[in-house]
């Protein structure tokens, strides 16, 4: 296990943070509005809402790749960007952000690409040496068979199917030396079984080394079932933030007002499912 | 063009067409002057006198010249000649990497929220303008200092090469990284990782083969561009050629421009092989 394990997670503290995306239209309205949250150490948080809640900007936000246009964002009582670009980038060696495409160079093979999650950690001289002989295979390996994958260690990554360079893109986390992950839609392209162990495996083992975990997901079911802390955004605004069990069915119809097929997958939906979500979302398909 | 309803019926017609009738007209009005100041009159190749003297010099390429001891100094020559292109290449990538390194955009650190910094904005611009400058001198007129400097043969040719070329590859380089994907890159580096990290394990796999083939095509224009300098005497087959040239031995610049299409021939071949190789 890597030494992060010892160290506790990273704590993380917005107040009154406002953000848009720098390619957004200059009339648009902030993708974040005035968002305070506080996720202590080692919390697991689920963020979910209809899409363009703002969901995506937040870990962003969070990961220190967006600068907030107003408010303060606070990682372990320090505000990020006030520190110099060197220490900034430091910090970010701290912070794992999985996007929801996973960004891994086709040419490259599974081994190289997790091992690219080490790189904070390493000095040039071994990521360098890395490159001629892989340093950590074992646990390269390891990481892999958490998700099922072992036998893709040496496979290029353009000859993996969507699902298992997404589950490649999450064991990258598992490899990371950070102490917050920052997970966006972990489960797009997976089926539901591969979904529910691919979140397991996450929660558990941010559980295990003490992790702070936020992730994004489309999946309210899993999101409720398996976080104990979930988030509502909607518009840019936070619409609740609540223990997994107080989430209640009129919380989550009022999230989803006007958007009710992304609902679909907890239960009762106003309107019947748009065929488009069910291809996107199987998981959704299940019930 | 319905005042009513303009969004509800689309027209049918195309409505990029104004705009590319518009484009091709402005291209050739453009072109037209350009033709009009080189004097460009094709049709004196076809009158009765150059038809001669074109006939009379091609005539004079059959047969090529293929004695042993011709071929003997040819293929010294040609030997030379990619010894030239090569020690000039590597001496190029030597310069050019590093200048890659800091002129492109991909690595940049403080890009990653936005907007580049003001210091690191003008450390790049920097680079692209000595990028600019060391191309922008034409090899010929670096061969031409340099046979003054080192004297005649390939050393001026290898330096001549290094300096303009190194302009080049900065150059395209940094563009060939613009426009690779992006995403593995700033992954990385929006996790923690150094720029000469994130380099090599994102920017590198992205866009090796890219890298590559142009790396061998000019290598390819390296092969040619030394026979040029060989005309100001720094060495390689090109020294050879303008020697045949001037003798008027038609002869002996068959072979040679012979030897020159099996030289290109043979650095497209390696470029397909490693094109393969790194698809």
């Amino acid at each position: 296990m890597p030494a992060s394990s010892s160290s506790p997670g990273l704590r993380v503290a917005l107040a009154a943070i406002a953000a848009r995306h720098p390619a957004a239209a200059p009339g648009a309205p902030a993708a974040l509005r005035s968002l305070t949250l506080d996720i202590g150490a080692g919390e697991q948080v689920a963020v979910i809402g209809p899409s363009g809640a703002g969901k995506t900007t937040l870990l962003q936000a969070v990961s220190c790749a967006l600068r907030p246009s107003s408010g303060q964002l606070l990682l372990d009582d320090q505000d990020p960007w006030a520190l110099p670009v060197a220490k900034l980038q430091r910090l970010r060696g701290s912070l794992f952000l999985a996007p929801q495409t996973p960004p891994l160079p086709p040419r490259q093979r599974t081994i190289t690409s997790l091992m690219a999650a080490r790189l904070p950690a390493q000095s040039l001289w071994t990521s360098l040496r890395s490159l001629v002989y892989p340093v950590d295979i074992a646990e390269a390996h390891a990481a892999l068979g958490r998700f099922d994958l072992a036998e893709k260690l040496w496979t290029r990554v353009d000859r993996l199917s969507g699902g298992e360079r997404q589950r490649v893109g999450l064991a990258r986390a598992l490899l990371s030396p950070a102490r917050l992950w920052l997970i966006d839609e972990p489960l797009s392209a997976l089926d539901p079984t591969r979904a529910g162990m691919a979140i397991d495996t996450l929660t558990g083992a941010a559980r295990e080394r003490n992790i702070t975990l936020l992730a994004t997901l489309h999946q309210v079911d899993i999101a409720v079932a398996r976080f104990p802390r979930v988030i509502g955004l909607r518009d840019g605004e936070l619409a609740f933030d609540l223990p997994a069990a107080q989430v209640t069915r009129e919380h989550l119809l009022k999230l989803y007002a006007q958007h009710e097929h992304e609902l679909a997958g907890t239960g009762t939906p106003a309107t019947p499912p748009a065929d488009k979500e069910l291809a996107h979302n199987p998981v959704m398909v299940q019930r | 063009m319905n005042a009513i309803h303009p969004a509800a019926a689309p027209a049918l017609r195309d409505p990029a067409w104004s705009g590319r009738v518009f484009w091709i007209l402005a291209s050739l009005a453009l072109v037209a002057p350009m033709l009009w100041a080189t004097e460009f009159k094709p049709w004196i190749l076809f009158e009765p006198d150059s038809l001669r003297s074109t006939l009379g010099f091609v005539a004079a390429f059959f047969p090529p010249r293929v004695d042993a001891e011709f071929l003997r100094v040819i293929g010294y020559e040609a030997w030379r000649t990619i010894a030239i292109a090569t020690c000039g290449m590597a001496l190029a990538l030597l310069l050019a990497i590093p200048l890659t390194l800091a002129a492109t955009t991909v690595l940049s650190v403080s890009a990653l929220p936005g907007r580049m910094a003001t210091l690191p904005f003008l450390l790049r611009q920097a680079v692209r303008w000595l990028l600019i400058m060391l191309r922008s001198v034409p090899e010929l007129v670096w061969a031409l200092v340099f046979v003054r400097v080192v004297g005649l043969g390939p050393t001026a040719g290898v330096l001549a090469i290094a300096l303009t070329y190194a302009g080049m590859l900065g150059k395209v380089y940094a563009e060939i990284l613009e426009s690779g994907e992006p995403q593995p890159t700033t992954a990385l580096l929006r996790n923690g990782a150094g720029r000469l990290q994130a380099f090599l394990y994102g920017v590198l796999p992205t866009n090796a083969a890219e890298l590559t083939s142009y790396t061998v095509y000019r290598w390819e224009c390296a092969i040619r561009s030394s026979a040029v300098l060989g005309f100001v005497g720094a060495g390689g087959l090109g020294q050879q050629l303008i020697t045949s040239l001037k003798m008027f031995n038609g002869a002996e610049v068959s072979t040679i421009m012979i030897v020159f299409v099996a030289l290109v021939w043979f650095a497209d071949w390696v470029s397909e092989r490693l094109r393969r190789v790194l698809a």
